[in-house]
């Protein structure tokens, strides 16, 4: 027995301290750890380091230590003046601040611009915070109501008439066209060898138009009252309002549905109502300011805005019309979407400018702003109907499936379960996009529209501050405020990507 | 007796319904029509209206106007070119221009782009934050903006030739754009092109017999030093013999300008310096989203094999990535190529500043100079994405087999 204990061992001393693990938390293991591991790495910081000392220091003391913060003109941005070496020269931007935000909109109708912005931002903010409630009628003023609104406060001008003359101006139109191509048929063939079949074509086209005119009859004659009585467009409102309100509750069901769709519309007709009276649309409305006197970030924000308001319906059309199994719809989509897609914007731009006034008719001019807005949204449209697809084809095929076995139509299959489900998916597609959008609202100034960037560039000419530093200065203000718009919108969208995605996380 | 399958019925009529009006059925055929209709009467607006427009202004439409001589000068071209020469001519050198920056664009984009992931992915926390800061500050402003910047803040702010920036004495920075060395070629060009294109070829052949030679037969052959040889040792001993096969002409600075060398016309530099650092952002994007697609456990399962890492890298991480790099890449080249039309706002002599701006303004044949212009842009994305769908059906057949 004692021999076995004898023979076993029990340490009569205590083992020396060990040194402390080397530490991998707090400031100094971060350092160790994710710096300084490995003699590549210690390479790697030191060259890192020497990089932000050449390009960050430098910045800081271009944009804040040496800059002239004060000044009338130029002479107190240059260095021999100033007596020491010369940075940013803010007053220059002081100087141009108007310029590169309102462009020459006169600086009497400014608050105009000012309080669209105001409206915009109180409309949009709800719609993008998530909690808030009430986001079908929000999304419907921001998206419908929002750019009526902003374009009578910011263009001015008023209304003579309202939905019946409108629609029977169109109309009227289309007839009018149809005729014409009717005769032209008929006239051609006295000269053509396939003369009976062209005069036959002809003749039907033609008779095609005077029907059309028979139809539009009651549309055309009460507008041609109106304009005769001289009257304003309350009455035309009125009647618009009674004829939209009473289709709409024979649609939503007549009495068996109740008021709702009834209300819903008296509703928003008194909101026009109200808007007209508030703005003095139906006498004269607000002073006109011409759109060649828009400029600076009006006129970047205005192209982006109906940028994505616009391209939003286009691109839902064509990403289901690509979807259809209607052969020529189906065509018809993926033709235009990749057309769209593989030229670069700037000649849309110029298609917009030079070739879309010759299709127009000769009496018909468009502002130079509306053309590149088209060009933008034709443009756009085909980008987000490809967001769309992606998020179409991530709804379960189920879905639509168990749609129609509930016996919906294929309207109501999917704008009630099909494009909300794939709406929501896509988010992050869209607002990426709109990124894009908002970087290219840019090339406008191309084609002689002073945006942002176009508004900058013009004010480099001005004799009166050109000094060393003016290009720099003016690139770097423009710089941060595009940095702020596309940087809040990239972070919005991981914001909503991190929501979406919030089952999947583990 | 009845024991076999009935026939199905042949169902024509249904068939019939499907090909011309899809799932809608007659439906589908009338809102056809009714489409139809439309469009036809967009195309006959359209035209009569732009017969009348350019009846009203006196512009002949067609392409006759490609012969006449275009009478304006063009100041960079890569094939001769004079202002007496026509307008298809013009298209020619604008397309060259075009071409031109968007390779070397491509080639430095793609450059910039890698290191920049490889910064990203780095472990080292400085290197990798740096990198972010590039990707975020780049990606967040508008490419014009960058390539204006460019042009009118940092070249404009180069001193004049005579002060010119020396880099190793033979490339000079000054505002009117960079002198660089220009090539001459000497007697021994010919058989020193015929050698290393002669190299070039083995050596591709070699690399495929050796990539047979592993799948087929599981043979290991180390190709480099032959390729090394093929490559560097024969074209070297082919200008042993022959002689140098060109000199440099070194730019001289002589009174207020350089005499020699080749210059660099400023608008180049500028749009390849803008594109090539804005895509490069989007490309570290991509490259590093491929690489971080490849599962952890592939580099342990080749590191447990007993492959080192560099052999892992190469040939077990590489080729996975690359599959889902290279699709998104070519978009990113193709975007390059689209975007080298910003061009037309520094003056750089594109396609679209010379034909679809200048051509345009001196003509009036909008319509069709527009259509050209887009057309080129057109084809390319869609031979593009032809072979970009080759590619994809390649790879799914990979991995499906």
């Amino acid at each position: 027995m004692t021999d076995i204990v004898a023979s076993s061992f029990v340490r009569q001393d205590l083992v020396a301290e060990r040194p402390a693990p080397v530490k991998t938390t707090g400031f100094l293991g971060f350092v160790r750890t994710r710096l300084l591991n490995s003699p590549t790495n210690i390479l790697l910081t030191i060259l890192g380091l020497l990089l932000v000392w050449y390009a960050v220091v430098p910045t800081i003391k271009f944009l804040l230590v040496d800059a002239v913060w004060s000044g009338k003109d130029r002479t107190a941005c240059l260095a021999e003046n100033a007596g020491r070496p010369v940075g940013a020269c803010w007053p220059f931007i002081q100087a141009k601040f108007t310029q590169l935000f309102y462009g020459f909109y006169p600086e009497a109708e400014r608050w105009r611009v000012n309080l669209t912005f105001a409206l915009g931002a109180v409309l949009l903010l709800p719609l993008l915070i998530p909690r808030l409630p009430a986001k079908g009628s929000n999304a419907g003023l921001f998206f419908f109501a929002f750019p009526v609104v902003a374009f009578f406060l910011l263009h001015g001008g008023g209304i003579t008439g309202f939905g019946v003359s409108w629609v029977a101006g169109l109309l009227q139109l289309f007839a009018d066209s149809i005729s014409g191509a009717g005769e032209i048929l008929v006239g051609l063939s006295k000269a053509s060898p396939a003369g009976p079949l062209l005069w036959a074509i002809g003749s039907v086209i033609a008779l095609v138009g005077t029907l059309l005119h028979w139809v539009i009859f009651p549309l055309t004659w009460p507008r041609d009252q109106m304009q005769a009585a001289g009257q304003g467009p309350w009455l035309d409102f009125l009647i618009t309002a009674v004829i939209v309100s009473v289709i709409l509750f024979m649609l939503g069901g007549g009495t068996r549905a109740g008021s709702r769709p009834l209300i819903a519309s008296l509703a928003t007709f008194a909101g026009i109502a109200a808007v007209i009276k508030l703005m003095g649309l139906d006498h004269g409305g607000l002073p006109i300011v011409d759109t060649r006197l828009w400029g600076g970030l009006l006129v970047t924000l205005v192209i982006a805005i109906t940028g994505i308001v616009a391209s939003l319906p286009i691109g839902v059309a064509l990403a289901l019309g690509r979807r259809s199994t209607i052969p020529l719809i189906r065509i018809f989509s993926i033709t235009y979407i990749e057309f769209w897609r593989g030229v670069p914007l700037i000649t849309v731009l110029f298609f917009a400018t030079y070739m879309l006034p010759l299709f127009l008719p000769g009496n018909f001019t468009v502002d130079g702003l509306v053309r590149a807005l088209i060009g933008v949204s034709l443009f756009t449209g085909a980008y987000q109907a490809e967001n769309l697809r992606g998020g179409l084809a991530a709804v379960p095929r189920g879905q639509g499936e168990a749609a129609s076995a509930l016996g919906l139509s294929w309207w109501k299959t999917t704008s009630l379960i099909v494009l909300p489900q794939a709406l929501r998916h896509v988010i992050p597609a869209i607002v990426n996009s709109f990124i894009s959008l908002f970087k290219d609202t840019s090339l406008v100034s191309i084609v002689a529209l002073f945006d942002l960037l176009g508004s900058l560039r013009a004010s480099f000419a001005d004799p009166v501050w050109t000094t060393p530093s003016t290009a720099f200065t003016g690139f770097a203000f423009t710089g941060i405020i595009y940095f702020i718009f596309c940087f809040g919108m990239s972070r919005y969208s991981l914001f909503v990507e991190r929501r979406l995605n919030a089952h999947r996380r583990n | 007796m009845g024991d076999e399958a009935r026939k199905p019925p042949p169902q024509v009529a249904l068939k019939l319904r499907r090909a011309l009006g899809g799932k809608a059925g007659w439906n589908g055929v009338a809102v056809q029509l009714v489409f139809g209709a439309i469009l036809a009467w967009i195309a006959y607006e359209i035209i009569s209206n732009a017969r009348t427009n350019l009846e009203t202004q006196h512009i002949a439409a067609g392409f006759g106007f490609l012969q006449n001589s275009a009478s304006f000068d063009v100041n960079q071209t890569l094939i001769s070119y004079s202002g007496s020469d026509t307008y298809f001519r013009v298209f020619v050198v604008g397309v060259l221009n075009t071409l031109l920056v968007s390779v070397v664009g491509i080639f430095f984009a793609t450059l910039i782009g890698f290191i920049v992931a490889l910064c990203r992915l780095s472990p080292n926390w400085l290197v990798s934050r740096v990198g972010g800061l590039y990707v975020e500050a780049i990606r967040n402003l508008p490419l014009l903006f960058q390539i204006l910047f460019w042009y009118l803040a940092v070249l404009a702010a180069l001193p004049a030739p005579r002060q010119s920036v020396s880099i190793f004495g033979a490339f000079f920075l000054n505002n009117r754009g960079v002198i660089v060395p220009s090539p001459l070629g000497q007697p021994g060009l010919a058989p020193f092109l015929a050698v290393l294109a002669l190299g070039l070829v083995a050596s591709l052949a070699l690399r495929s017999y050796a990539r047979r030679a592993l799948f087929g037969q599981g043979r290991v052959i180390r190709i480099w030093p032959y390729v090394l040889t093929m490559l560097v040792g024969f074209p070297l001993v082919t200008m042993l013999v022959f002689g140098l096969p060109f000199t440099f002409e070194f730019p001289q600075l002589k009174g207020f300008n350089f005499a020699g060398g080749g210059r660099v016309i400023p608008e180049l530099v500028a749009l390849t310096v803008g594109l090539s650092t804005y895509t490069a952002a989007f490309i570290a994007e991509i490259v590093r989203a491929g690489i971080l697609s490849v599962h952890k456990g592939q580099m342990e399962a080749g590191s447990s094999l007993g492959l080192s890492r560099g052999a892992t890298l190469r040939l077990i991480v590489v080729p996975q990535a690359m599959r889902v790099i290279v699709p998104p890449l070519t978009n990113q080249y193709l975007n390059l190529t689209k975007n080298s039309s910003l061009a037309v706002a520094i003056g750089y002599p594109d396609l679209v500043s010379v034909f679809a701006g200048t051509a345009l303004s001196q003509t009036g044949q909008a319509i069709e100079i527009i259509a050209m212009t887009m057309g080129v842009y057109l084809l390319t994305s869609l031979i593009t994405s032809a072979i970009m769908s080759v590619y994809g059906w390649r790879i799914s057949r990979s991995l499906g087999a």
